[in-house]
């Protein structure tokens, strides 16, 4: 890892004030993307502004029909809230399979959208729940957020604060794991609303998580897995690398909407 | 350069180290508690589990300066004096151990879910708990029948406490 200066902000306003008069500054929430990735020197950053302890990024609450996920909720406290649990268990199942238990412990939704990882699981959820992503300057629709590989809508020296989506009629989550990773191979999320279905897919697109019209309409009209009977993704666009071909892709993004069906309606 | 302080097993500790060291490099390098491994540079195989506030992490992939006024405990701060902390007791009597490199990383992380599980543990969700830890020689089997003694044994002790 190269030099680098650390520095712990106490509110959201310090943080990015130390992020601005840095050269070349990052963020540090989790870190389990970051310090990963610096270790390998693949990241460089002059000065890292460390956000766990900013009591501003916490919690998890549910009011009026609303979530709201602080961006610093860990994997661990967004899977194991008894009340998100009660309204929308489809998001605590999805956070529950992040990595692993040590993982979990520090990872937050926030590093985990901000890094828009073509084969993390959060976006996925953010983009079929038609979440709004709350930053230290705007509010940005999961739809404007994910904007392609590893890139967000995220300015240089923007804060994600929080994430908020209205509970959803129905919702399901099915991945596939890669078996050494743990990363989704193919994950799809499914929500249902009344006026529609969303289903987002992660894991398996060139240009990072995306959604599946064909699939959504035919959910639309019925939500059962028989809508989906011989229902497929073309493989052009998808991911074809040492784990997987972008056919295979194809194919799990298939059985993984029938399966995150299955689990929506279970 | 970076002035961290922290209880490491119970003791507090100070040093002024580089921002860049790793928490797994100030216990082992500063503090010379080896106990704590290093087996990848990739985050991924849980030698290096300590808890950081009561919770396990991986050393590797936190700096000391972000646990710069947590509570850490590592392998060494598990036993009472030469009283094998129940969890090593069942390691050691289970076998759960080859090589041993492993070893510590596993039993911080037994500890921590027996804790997250104080209703019990069944062999599946021990097999899923372990996916942050990986051993190359035992096969699992001895660690997993390990760790269900442990957390049963420690449950009895718990309901005679009680
Ligand atoms: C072994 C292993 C297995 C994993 N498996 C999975 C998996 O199965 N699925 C999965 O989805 N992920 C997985 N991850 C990644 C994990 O979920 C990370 O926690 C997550 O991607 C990043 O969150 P973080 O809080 O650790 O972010 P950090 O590593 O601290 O930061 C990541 C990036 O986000 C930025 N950032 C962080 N917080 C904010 C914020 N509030 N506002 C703006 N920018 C911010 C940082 O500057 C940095 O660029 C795995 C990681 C490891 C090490
Ligand atoms: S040394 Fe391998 S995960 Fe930390
Ligand atoms: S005992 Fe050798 S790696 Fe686990």
């Amino acid at each position: 890892m190269y030099q680098t200066n650390y520095h712990r902000a106490s509110s959201i306003d310090e943080a990015t004030a130390i992020l601005a008069g840095a050269e070349d500054g990052k963020f540090v929430a989790g870190g389990q993307t970051l310090i990963p990735t610096m270790k390998q020197r693949l990241a460089a950053p002059s000065d890292l502004v460390d956000l766990r302890h900013i009591g501003d990024l916490k919690g998890v609450s549910v009011e009026n029909g609303e979530v709201r996920i602080g961006a610093g909720a860990t994997h661990a406290e967004v899977a194991g809230d008894s009340t998100l649990g009660t309204v929308s268990p489809a998001i605590c199942h999805l956070a529950a399979h992040i990595g692993d238990p040590h993982v979990r412990h520090m990872g937050t939704i926030g590093g985990s959208i901000a890094n828009n990882d073509p084969a993390a699981d959060y976006p996925a959820a953010m983009l079929a729940l038609s979440a709004t992503v709350h930053t230290s300057k705007r509010d940005i629709a999961a739809d404007d957020f994910f904007v392609g590989l590893f890139e967000t809508a995220l300015e240089e020296d923007e804060l994600i604060t929080a994430v908020s989506f209205t509970i959803p009629e129905k919702a399901g989550y099915a991945k596939f794991p890669n078996p050494a990773s743990r990363y989704a191979l193919a994950g799809v999320f499914v929500v249902k609303r009344p006026d529609g279905v969303r289903v987002a897919v992660t894991g398996a697109g060139e240009d990072g998580v995306f959604r599946v019209a064909p699939f959504e309409d035919a959910l639309s009209d019925t939500f059962d897995v028989s809508a989906l009977e011989g229902a497929a993704v073309p493989a052009d666009g998808l991911m074809s690398d040492i784990h997987a071909s972008a056919e295979y892709r194809a194919n799990l993004v298939a059985v993984m909407a029938k399966r995150a069906v299955e689990a929506a309606n279970g | 350069m970076a002035d961290v302080s922290m209880t490491v097993n119970g003791r507090k500790v100070s040093a002024t180290v580089e921002d860049r060291t790793l928490l797994v490099h100030f216990l082992r390098e500063e503090q010379r508690l080896t106990g704590t491994h290093v087996g990848c540079d990739t985050s991924q195989c849980g030698a290096c589990v300590v808890h950081v506030d009561g919770k396990a992490v991986k050393s590797c992939t936190m700096l000391a300066a972000q646990a710069s006024g947590s509570e850490v405990v590592t392998i060494e701060g598990l036993a009472n004096g030469s009283e094998l902390h129940p969890v090593q007791a069942a390691f050691k009597e289970h076998h759960g151990l080859q090589c041993g490199f492993c070893t510590p990383g596993m039993i911080m992380a037994a500890v921590d879910m027996i804790r997250r599980y104080p209703q019990g543990l069944d062999e599946k969700t021990v097999r899923e708990e372990l996916e942050g830890n990986i051993c190359r020689c035992t096969g699992y089997q001895n660690i997993v029948k390990a760790i269900l003694a442990a957390s049963a044994s420690m449950r009895g002790d718990a309901a005679r406490a009680a």
